[in-house]
């Protein structure tokens, strides 16, 4: 790897989001509450999820999390609660399918800027297969957690 | 500096890949010896010669090429014999690697009749500073037996805590299991002392010296172990071999552990008999090739001298230390001095993640491990979820450690971390 390809990973915005991290903590209220690990490296997230009814959609209303892990794991949950938080869950989860397309592209995807923000720094992490687990930990940890609150709704009904 | 190899930069040219040139024109710093070794052209070297002139399959072949595959293949475990000082070369088995080897051992102590079985109400012990390799077979066999583990703890400093030894080794202990060097905090543990205790209780000694064997001189017969495992390419070997040494009375008493060809005295359709050690726990073509490799590398370090060996690390891993305790936020987890120290040396920088040291001294060449090094236990002993390792061997250089500092520098300077 090179000097240069170091920046392309390591971009401002993402040691920004790790340095201080948005929405961090764990708080309530909250549906379903989550632990996704990498076995790999052994980085961790709690992560919270609470929805509410919207008026087509259920709405992302608060996404919280404990991380313990890298600069990579660590600013790809506060980039990724900032991005859906305020979002219906289609919305959402279209985010977090361009996020995935990116971080699949080997680094050859244009990211969509207006969609994904600072989302976008993410993309030189493409390049280093052993990062890509990191910077997708918390988006599969809200994935699985939102699609467990949509269960638990379905249930109820 | 005393201890080091003489002629190091000669013994290096051994090593074909340490010649490497890395991304920006970096020259290679491998620190990543306990993860895995690199091997010397000679093992290469033997590899290559017998798969293209004497490649066959062993002891059922019966043509020329056929023996001369099955001399080398047996010549290996003589060779490894010879280097760990096995009373008997039957003693010797050759497995995948060290957890086969040490699965092995779970496995068929889980299922051997009579007084060397494991069961329900016995007890196995084993310590808080062992790699996975030597924690999960043996909550497999106590889960499936019934029987019950227990754990020696560690000190601060990183050593075992032997203050409960009398309550935690009783006639209850059926097998007391532990590595002999730590891989993540570099401790040397007392093998012959806690051999002797636990067999005052008549418990079976199970060592895991996969960080042992490749940095000091192993001889099994004195160490008091029972079974004696590691793995081939840490020793300048190839992957896909390791050993496992057990005393023959007790590998004589244990049932097979894998069924197939090769292990077998005769097969019916009612039921078989299996021959003798070390083949009935060899099942299947063995790995032929990689024992070839494993024994030429083990002649290797014999020619160089493990005592020569052992002092080249120390005197490395007391540079490194002393190195690494200049770097401002940084702790070393473990025995603070060489003394009693394998070369594996774990440390923390505060405020910056081993993923993201390790990435940024990747980019100047130098290759580290970090995570959990496959020792979880160990790691929330310190309160640390990971630590960065660099890890030395017989081919590491001052040099090569100043290289490492600087890089530690430079991944301080990297992230804006202060140098308090």
């Amino acid at each position: 790897m090179t000097t240069q390809n170091l920046d392309s990973l390591y971009q401002e915005i993402i040691l920004d989001h790790y340095k201080n991290p948005i929405h961090a903590g764990l708080r309530e209220p909250f549906e379903a509450e989550v632990h996704h690990v990498n076995p790999i490296c052994g980085d961790e997230v709690t992560l919270r999820v609470h929805l509410s009814e919207g008026e087509r959609a259920p709405v992302v209303e608060d996404v919280s999390y404990d991380a313990l892990g890298c600069s990579i794991s660590q600013a790809a949950a506060s980039v990724m609660s900032e991005l859906v938080i305020g979002k219906t869950v289609p919305e959402a989860l279209a985010i977090h399918q361009e996020f995935l397309t990116m971080m699949q592209s080997r680094g050859n995807a244009e990211p969509d800027e207006e969609v994904l923000e600072d989302g976008v720094a993410f993309a030189g992490v493409a390049k280093f297969p052993a990062r890509i687990k990191c910077a997708l930990l918390s988006w599969m940890a809200w994935k699985d957690a939102t699609s467990q609150v949509l269960a638990q709704d379905k249930e109820q009904r | 500096m005393d201890g080091l190899l003489p002629e190091l930069d000669v013994l290096r040219k051994d090593f074909p890949i340490l010649s490497r040139t890395m991304a920006d024109g970096f020259p290679l710093v491998y620190l990543d010896s306990a993860n895995t070794s690199q091997k010397p052209q000679v093992v290469i070297d033997a590899m290559v010669d017998h798969l293209e002139r004497h490649n066959a399959n062993v002891a059922r072949a019966m043509h020329q090429i056929g023996a001369e595959a099955s001399a080398a293949f047996e010549e290996a475990r003589d060779k490894v014999a010879r280097f760990i000082n096995a009373p008997a070369r039957d003693e010797v088995i050759f497995t995948k690697n060290a957890s086969e080897a040490l699965n092995l051992v779970a496995n068929t102590l889980a299922w051997a009749r009579g007084p060397t079985g494991v069961r329900e109400g016995d007890e196995v012990l084993i310590t808080e500073m062992e790699h996975h390799s030597n924690i999960v077979p043996w909550q497999l066999l106590t889960e499936r037996t019934g029987a019950k583990l227990r754990w020696f703890g560690l000190t601060d400093d990183g050593e075992l805590d032997l203050s409960n030894i009398d309550d935690l080794l009783t006639e209850r202990t059926k097998v007391v299991s532990l590595t002999w060097v730590s891989n993540m905090l570099g401790t040397v543990n007392p093998i012959a002392e806690i051999a002797r205790r636990a067999h005052e209780v008549g418990a079976l000694v199970v060592v895991d010296a996969s960080q042992a064997v490749p940095q000091m001189p192993v001889d099994v017969a004195a160490s008091g172990a029972d079974f004696l495992a590691f793995t081939g390419h840490k020793v300048t070997g190839p992957t896909g071999i390791g050993v496992l040494w057990g005393r023959r009375e007790v590998l004589e008493q244990l049932p097979p552990f894998l069924g197939g060809g090769e292990m077998i005295a005769t097969v019916t359709m009612e039921r078989s008999t299996y021959t003798d050690i070390p083949h009935k726990f060899e099942a299947g073509t063995p790995p032929i090739v990689e024992a070839v490799g494993l024994g030429v590398a083990v002649d290797y370090l014999f020619a160089i001298g493990m005592d020569n060996v052992k002092a080249h690390e120390q005197a490395i891993t007391g540079y490194a230390l002393e190195g690494l305790a200049s770097i401002g936020g940084l702790t070393v987890l473990g025995p603070k001095t060489a003394g009693n120290r394998g070369g594996a040396v774990s440390f923390e920088i505060a405020g910056i993640h081993p993923h993201d040291v390790s990435q940024v001294l990747d980019a100047r060449g130098i290759a580290v491990r970090a995570g959990h090094h496959c020792a979880k236990p160990a790691h929330q002993r310190f309160g640390v979820q990971s630590s960065t390792r660099a890890s030395s061997y017989l081919y590491t250089t001052p040099a090569e450690i100043d290289a490492l500092v600087d890089g530690l520098e430079y991944v301080k300077k990297y992230f804006r971390v202060s140098s308090s």
